[in-house]
């Protein structure tokens, strides 16, 4: 008899133990090793960490009170920031000098180069404002050092009203990326819910909620949301408004959530590690809390962060339609709704781009993020 | 190389009735017929209760306003100064049956679609919505079938190529285009459109005719007309599902590039070209024809939204100022009638979905 | 054309010195390294070895279908031709012309799983006929009748209607016939078949495996077929090729390899498929178990049926006394895996009776029983599970992972600490590893986390799903061999399910058959295989390939048609 235990060792393990910590890392560690190999989606999140700072950080940022206006200064052209001036490290803007054109009847403006007015960090601001909501301040991370009449600091230039289009959208901002999240968080709830429900009972009641969740699929949203937003009243409150709003958005977000998780439900309550649980001794509640929540924790993430988008897209369609969010609350919708005339946005071509820029940067690293999070959402899909 | 030495009881085939086929005596063509009928009876019956649904919620969003459009009308009137008769608002409540239950009305309203495809009176212009709506749909539908054709014409051979060169300087082109086209939202897209026209080739661009051309009865010049305004918006709308398209092109194929049939059909001693088009290809179009089942939505959605901006002969600015009006039959009408013609869309997916995949067709 | 020498000589394809490798971001993964050898017209090469041995690299390098990032390094692989001439392969451009001229047609080759190497959207005839229009052009109509006449050749039933229809009407063994076919179509010199029936199941098997050899000497074709099992070498080689990790360990005909092998890898590969050819002998030198003791569990008509109609489980009757191995066989789709799940109420059967003897030696009925009741119970009856990774969440340590039942159960603190090291040296692994997640075990190392878990509190009765069956045939008697020493020290019972009657007649004191959701026998283990009751058992037993190449007997095997009364013994085709 030849000796059996001499044997060749067992094919190795599935992951690549080079490195030793592999072994005893976590779902979560293995999560981050593999979300940091795809670089697009790692610059992506700081982008979007810097902008959920400076949606926080508004009212330090922006220079400027975003609905203060100044008829001097209708459609000023964005000044720009110079940081250098003769050689030497000074940020500055330029003058701006208005002239009329006799045959338009039109206002133009001519950076004054030989006037440059200084800018400083930490200046003093015109009025005090409370930092979110609770620090009083008086401080702005830039402005004029030594403000005087007719001195202007537009960097990204003025809207109809002489308004500063930096500091609307800033400030725009905080509307537009709170939609998302609250958005997502309403669609967390209701998404986990219903489709844990569905995916857990199963039988009628699956069903019922898989054929509710098509059935609201095949309705074109912008109909849907546009009928449903031009039921709120105009008198409401801008927060109710804003509420209802972030619900109506949410309305078809959760659906896809809703099938992630019953998916999910479905496919690991067959799962053999599971079964074991059950066999084990554990009750529903602590399997579903101890195996299934875990097991999809990072889909959700993943799928959550990917639709924060398309809320922020929602918000900017129903706002710019008239029949979202509307002035005085700041939201980049509404700055669009400025850019509506063509003949304004021919001549005040920042009116479109400025709030166009912030949507597109916004939408695009939040769809490299959750792509990048969708990737490393199973760390373990080698294994298999 | 093997993997384990016994594949997982899933993997192995349905051990019993080994060599057992249904005994069907007719022909291929026959069986695939009957098949397929079946599919598409189902089908149509499944929605029915969706389109019932649908005609419901068409309901509920136009009852959501509190107050209904004779208030805000009273309301205009009040503004203006006029005062209005008790008498005159009681006789048009009446004659709109306003005043009646809610499950009442919706009966009604179906009632008149079904039996006479009356969709009621828009109370804002005085018309029968009938006569407002079918040529504005006329032209909604035809933008979303070209918006479609286009995408579908351009999506599939960048997605082949994408994941045929994977990795290469061309996917990674495309890979970033495609996301770069999510990320604009419809509405930037027709402003920057709009505003690139105007301002660098001078054109001013809206409507699908040239003025001459509005009131005039379709001839070649008006078509040739139509041609070199439609593509604007036709691009504009679909740009965004394009994009979205190209990359569930490329996922598709990659997939199937590395399923064993392929190694199988290149034992054959089939050209690599053939092989792929023969077979990775046609199998990764299964999963996307399914995708017309949302792709179509969005087309519709985009297009209200390019429409509103362009200020397109279509539903979309219709169903603004509709919404902004409370004209409800009138609202409520053409968000029924769009969801309405999705689910057919959505329909018709399934069907050619049926067609082309025999596991689906045999189900 | 049978068996015609070539005046050029016997030999077809030549492979010299082959390497290929595969270029990885820390290295190159040498699958083949320096593998030669000769195929013989008419003859069949075996390649044989575990699973990463490159046996199937080597296979695919032949017609240059290796994986990509994959390629051949060196060596040549030279193919005689039909008109003498000699090509090397290895040098032909893999997506020219050249190689495309000799796959299918002159080397055609067969897979593993023939459901997914199939298209799912194209007719099988299409798929068929294919292969005669890339070569020989042949017109539709032509075409046709050529595959309705390989059809008839591999001896698909009603071929006028079957080519019509796509793959997934159709059975598993079914399917590999239509691989065949195509395989066929152009007469080729040469038929490679990469594990052509792992997939199958054991009678399914032995009808490939007879139709292959039929088809071979039909047409004359040299066959290299690469497998992992022993006994199909042993039926089937003419001469045999053992590799391991890339390279050739030994080479030679089969009588030899099997009777007097030379290499040491070869004889302990050998060694471990003999060991499994009958009892272990720990259990040969136990005293038998009195057939008196009051049983265990006492099963009695259990039937389950699934909602789309389905009788998995059919009117099951069987016993299992304390201490005891009871093994149920049976082929996939035999309800063998759901009758050991409706033991454990995984799923609920809808007649019958389970009786169980608790320890205090009451009884409980295992079917009606309610939710307190099966929680106890469950802490005595364990399960061991087929799939190691699917088995164990990736998400705990094995810590973790073998601590759960025993926190369950109320252990605290230090004690599970303790135990959990107790039970991972029992079952042969380092207690240092509890912090490691299952990604850094093998499939053996996880299994034995598995058996750890099982054997955490005190069980009495261990159910085990095909728990050998995704280990290489190496692991499998030590994983069997741990089972047994546990039995002992623990006192367990066993109810041990398995399509391989190796491992039942290794492990089991008595075995029951399964067939179509019903057990067709029950006894004795050693009277089952040696003198089967049952039509079906014959069946199966004769089906069951025999690692000995001087005892062949698939061919002369016994067929079970459940819908004739009278058995037929199909005579050897030469």
């Amino acid at each position: 008899m030849t000796d059996i235990t001499s044997l060749p060792p067992d094919t190795g393990p599935s992951l690549d133990l080079r490195n030793k910590d592999i072994a005893v890392a976590g779902q979560w560690r293995l999560f981050w090793l593999k979300f940091k190999k795809h670089k697009i989606a790692l610059v992506s999140l700081v982008v979007i960490v810097f902008m959920y700072l400076v949606a926080a950080f508004a009212d330090f940022i922006a220079p400027f009170d975003p609905n203060a206006t100044n008829a001097r200064f209708t459609y000023a052209p964005p000044q720009g920031l110079s940081l250098f001036h003769d050689g030497s490290f000074q940020p500055n803007v330029k003058q701006l000098k208005m002239t009329l054109n006799k045959e338009s009847m039109r206002r133009e403006f001519q950076p004054d180069l030989a006037k440059p007015l200084k800018v400083g960090f930490f200046v003093k601001a015109a009025q005090p404002y409370d930092l979110l909501g609770f620090i009083p301040m008086q401080t702005k991370l830039f402005g004029l050092t030594d403000p005087q009449i007719g001195d202007s600091l537009y960097i990204f230039g003025a809207d109809r009203l002489g308004r500063d289009i930096f500091s609307r959208v800033v400030h725009g901002a905080k509307i537009s990326l709170s939609i998302g999240l609250v958005g997502v968080f309403m669609s967390l709830i209701l998404g986990v819910t219903i489709g844990g429900i569905s995916g857990f009972f199963g039988g009628w009641l699956d069903l019922g909620i898989q054929r509710g969740i098509e059935l609201l699929r095949s309705i074109p949203t912008i109909p849907l949301w546009m009928g449903l937003a031009a039921a709120i009243p105009v008198g409401w409150p801008p927060l109710r408004t804003y509420f209802v709003i972030t619900l109506i958005v949410s309305l078809i977000g959760w659906t896809s959530l809703a099938r992630e998780v019953r998916g999910k439900f479905l496919s690991l309550r067959s799962e053999d590690f599971v079964i074991a649980a059950r066999l084990d001794g554990m009750s529903e509640i602590g399997i579903i809390f101890n195996h299934l929540v875990p097991s999809f924790m990072s889909h959700i993430i993943a799928t959550l962060t990917l639709a924060i988008p398309s809320m922020i897209l929602a918000e900017t369609a129903l706002s710019f339609l008239g029949i979202g969010l509307q002035p005085p609350i700041i939201s980049w919708g509404v700055l669009l709704q400025e850019a509506q005339n063509i003949r304004a946005v021919a001549q005040a071509p920042w009116l479109l781009f400025t709030p166009a820029a912030a949507i597109v940067i916004s939408v695009l690293s939040l769809n490299f993020l959750g792509d990048g999070l969708r990737d490393a959402a199973d760390p373990y899909e080698s294994v298999s | 190389m093997a993997s384990s030495d016994i594949p997982s009881p899933r993997a192995r085939g349905e051990g019993q009735g080994e060599g057992q086929i249904p005994p069907t005596q007719t022909s291929a063509e026959n069986r695939t017929a009957k098949f397929m009928l079946r599919y598409v009876l189902k089908r149509l019956v499944f929605a029915i209760p969706t389109l019932f649904a649908v005609s419901i919620i068409a309901f509920i969003i136009i009852q959501l306003p509190p107050g209904d459009y004779l208030t805000t009308l009273m309301a205009d009137w009040a503004s203006q100064g006029g005062a209005v008769e008790a008498g005159t608002v009681a006789a048009m409540r009446e004659r709109y049956g306003l005043d009646q239950a809610l499950y009442f009305q919706y009966y009604k309203w179906m009632w008149g679609i079904l039996t006479q495809g009356d969709f009621g009176i828009s109370f804002e212009l005085g018309k029968p919505v009938t006569e407002l709506i079918w040529n504005r749909l006329g032209f909604s539908l035809l933008l979303s079938v070209l918006t479609l054709c286009f995408v579908w014409a351009i999506a599939i051979p960048i997605g082949i190529l994408s994941a045929v060169r994977q990795y290469s300087i061309s996917d990674y082109f495309a890979t970033f285009l495609a996301f770069f086209f999510l990320a604009v939202p419809d509405l930037l897209m027709a402003l920057s459109a709009m505003y690139i026209m105007s301002t660098w080739f001078g054109q001013s661009v809206g409507g699908l005719f040239s003025p001459d051309y509005v009131d005039a009865d379709w001839s070649f010049g008006k078509l040739i007309d139509f041609a070199g305004h439609v593509w604007l918006p036709v691009v504009v709308i679909g740009l965004g599902s394009l994009a979205a398209l190209v990359r569930i092109m490329r996922a598709n194929l990659l997939d199937e590039l590395s399923k064993p049939y392929v190694t199988t059909a290149r034992a054959k001693g089939m050209s690599e070209f053939e092989l792929l088009i023969r077979y990775p290809v046609r199998l990764a179009l299964n999963p996307l024809i399914s995708t017309l089942g949302w792709i179509l939505p969005a087309v519709i959605s985009g297009e209200i939204i390019v429409s509103v901006v362009m200020s397109l002969p279509t539903t979309g600015p219709l169903l603004l100022r509709a919404l902004l009006a409370q004209d409800m039959y009138l609202a409520g009408s053409l968000i029924l009638l769009i969801s309405v013609l999705t689910i057919i869309g959505t329909l018709i997916s399934d069907i050619l979905l049926a067609l082309t995949d025999p596991r689906i067709r045999f189900q | 054309m049978s068996n015609i020498l070539s005046p050029l000589g016997d030999t077809i394809l030549k492979v010299e010195n082959l390497k290929t490798y595969f270029p990885t971001r820390t290295g190159i993964f040498r699958a083949v390294d320096g593998v030669s050898f000769e195929l013989k017209r008419g003859k069949t090469l075996c390649v044989v070895g575990e699973s990463g041995s490159g046996k199937s690299v080597t296979a695919r390098s032949i017609l240059q279908i290796v994986d990509s990032p994959g390629r051949i390094e060196e060596g040549s692989i030279e193919l005689t031709r039909a008109d003498g001439s000699v090509t090397d392969l290895a040098k032909l451009d893999p997506r020219g012309k050249d190689i495309r001229s000799v796959r299918g047609k002159e080397i055609a080759m067969i897979f593993q799983e023939p459901m997914s190497s199939l298209s799912p959207v194209h007719r099988i005839g299409t798929q068929i006929g294919e292969a005669l229009r890339i070569h020989f052009g042949t017109p539709k109509k032509e075409q046709r009748e050529r595959v309705l006449e390989l059809l008839r050749q591999v001896e698909i039933p009603r071929p006028e209607t079957a080519i019509d229809r796509y793959t997934f009407e159709f059975s598993g063994g079914m399917r590999q016939r239509v691989m065949i076919a195509m395989a066929l179509a152009c007469n080729p010199q040469v038929l490679i078949a990469d594990e052509p029936t792992t997939a199958l199941d054991v009678t399914t098997q032995a009808e490939i495996l007879d139709l292959i050899k039929k088809l071979q000497q039909s047409h004359g074709m040299a066959v290299l077929f690469i497998t992992h099992d022993m006994g199909v070498v042993a039926e089937i080689a003419d001469e045999v090729l053992v590799m391991y990790r890339g390279k050739v360990m030994e080479r030679g005909p089969v009588e030899q390899i099997f009777h007097g092998p030379q290499d040491d890898y070869t004889r302990r590969l050998i060694g471990s498929v003999v060991k499994l050819e009958k009892k272990a002998e720990v259990r040969l030198a136990r005293p038998e178990i009195p057939a008196a003791m009051p049983p265990l569990l006492d099963v009695k008509n259990l039937s389950l049926t699934f909602a789309s109609g389905l009788k998995a489980v059919d009117d099951v009757s069987l016993v299992v006394r304390p201490g005891e191995t009871l093994g149920i066989v049976g082929e996939s789709g035999s309800g063998k895996t759901t009758m050991g799940r409706c033991l454990l109420r995984i799923y609920d059967p809808q007649a019958g009776a389970m009786s169980y003897r608790r320890p205090d030696g009451s009884t409980v009925d295992l079917r009606t029983a309610d939710k307190s009741v099966l929680k106890d119970v469950r802490r005595e009856v364990r399960m061991i599970f087929q799939d190691p990774v699917g088995s164990l969440s990736p998400r705990k340590t094995v810590g973790q992972i073998i601590a759960e039942p025993l926190k369950l159960a109320g252990m605290k603190g230090r004690e599970v600490e303790d135990r959990v090291a107790e039970l991972m040296r029992q079952v042969g692994l380092d207690p240092l590893w509890r912090e490691r997640y299952p990604h850094s075990f093998s499939g053996g190392q996880r299994q034995r986390v598995g058996i750890a878990r099982a054997i955490a509190v005190k069980p009495r009765l261990i159910i085990a799903d095909e728990a050998t069956s995704a280990l290489d045939v190496s692991l499998r008697s030590q994983m069997l061999d741990l089972m047994m020493s546990l039995q002992d020290q623990l006192g367990l019972s066993y109810v041990f399910i398995s399509h391989d009657m190796s491992v039942i007649r290794y492990i089991c004191d008595r075995v029951a058959v399964m067939y179509r959701g019903k057990i067709v026998e029950t006894g004795e283990t050693d009277q089952v295989v040696h003198n089967p009751q049952h039509d079906y058992t014959r069946a199966l037993l004769s089906a069951i390939p025999h690692p000995d190449p001087r005892d062949r007997r698939i061919h002369k095997r016994f067929r079970y048609d459940p819908t004739s009364t009278l058995p037929s013994t199909v005579s050897a085709n030469g």
